[in-house]
């Protein structure tokens, strides 16, 4: 008897669409492009503030035309999915053992969220003063 | 036979991908009506196609209680245990094909070679720190440092985590789920010295750096091994490994 394993093909292009798990994937990993794009948004801004007056008011006028709103609200959506979505698979990657037993999934996901807030309230109350 | 008619059946249409490398070009899938038991698991209504409608049908199976781990199918597209899956939870219509991204080598049963190839390259044995004989007694271990690795012992070799894997999939070189698993395990095995052994290929780009860490192997593993995170694990210890060695290019701490 002679051997003759079929090879199924594989759906390169669209093998993310098949599965519910693989799409959410793609979109975590996907985020990262606007992120990368908020960044440079807001770099281009360090620079216009750095020209003078005019340039950042300009500047400003842009972030906040009906466009640039929109840009920065699906910025923060993915950005937030991106966050979230990494803090909830980080006792996977950094599980803690104490005591001889693991710390708890959700005390390290907890831990981090409450980072999370203490930097955020840092950061507002430096930007607030 | 009366306790038989008062169990609940249903008829369940399982479609069945069926290939015979010796007459077929390409596999194509056959329909059975199956008279279901509500406590069956879908290996039985395998076995009840066997024995009492095609006899031609090819699978593997042997325990039928999740240990032996050779009756993994994909069951409506989701890698499974057929043994390890209630058709309780399942619609009156599944398809059960062999198990993705592997070669098919007739009806439900895939070429395995890859994968064991894979695993033997990992050394998945505890490599000793120095031989021992019997005489020595047994290589105590405490209860703290078999903790760091029980869980990925746990592994079967099912291979459902390779049918899950976009990565393998798309990457046949990549080394996978349960074989970087359970190099993880032996890494982490205070008995064990053979890191430095495994390093290349478990801290290579077709080792843990091919991972993009999808999850997918872990939300499938039948015995929550969790293969996804021993292989974070082993890239953050191969990074470790790699600054250590520039802080101590001399040093030979792991043998």
């Amino acid at each position: 008897m002679s051997r003759k394993p079929f090879i199924r093909p594989v759906p390169t292009a669209s093998w993310w669409l098949h599965q519910g798990r693989y799409t959410r994937y793609m979109i975590r990993e996907a985020t990262c492009i606007l992120i990368g794009a908020y960044s440079a948004v807001l770099i281009v801004g360090l620079m216009r503030l750095g020209e003078g007056k005019v340039a950042y008011d300009a500047y400003l006028a842009t972030v906040q035309s009906p466009a640039g709103m929109l840009f920065h609200i699906v910025a923060l959506a993915f950005a937030l999915y991106h966050t979230t979505s990494w803090f909830n698979v980080t006792p996977k990657a950094m599980p803690l053992v104490y005591a001889g037993k693991r710390v708890p999934g959700g005390l390290i996901i907890g831990a981090h969220y409450i980072g999370w807030a203490v930097v955020s309230v840092i950061l507002l109350v430096l930007v607030g003063a | 036979m009366n306790a038989d008619t008062d169990i609940k059946t249903r008829i369940i249409e399982i479609e069945i991908l069926r290939y015979n490398p010796e007459t077929d070009i390409e596999p194509a899938f056959q329909t059975y009506e199956v008279p279901c038991h509500e406590d069956w698991v879908v290996l039985d209504a395998v076995n009840y196609i066997k024995d009492e409608i095609d006899r031609t049908l090819s699978y593997r199976w042997s325990c039928h209680m999740a240990v032996c781990g050779s009756c993994g199918m994909m069951v409506n597209g989701e890698p499974t245990l057929s043994c390890h899956s209630f058709l309780r939870d399942h619609p009156d219509k599944l398809r059960i094909e062999p198990l993705a991204n592997f070669p098919i080598e007739r009806d439900l049963v895939v070429v395995m070679d890859d994968f064991i190839d894979k695993l033997k390259s990992v050394k998945p044995y505890i490599v000793p720190r120095e031989k021992r004989s019997i005489d020595d007694g047994t290589h105590t271990q405490m209860p703290a440092e078999l903790a760091k690795f029980k869980q990925y012992t746990l592994c079967i070799n099912c291979t459902l985590c390779y049918a899950a894997c976009p990565q393998y999939m798309l990457n046949e070189g990549f080394v996978g789920p349960a074989a970087l698993a359970l190099a993880h395990r032996y890494n982490l095995d205070s008995r064990d010295v053979g890191a430095s052994a495994r390093e290349d290929v478990v801290a290579s780009n077709p080792g843990v750096w091919e991972c993009s860490f999808v999850g997918a192997c872990s939300d499938v593993c039948p015995h929550d091994v969790d293969p996804a995170s021993a292989i974070q694990q082993a890239k953050i210890a191969g990074v470790l490994d790699y600054f250590k060695s520039f802080l101590m290019p001399k040093g030979e701490a792991k043998q």
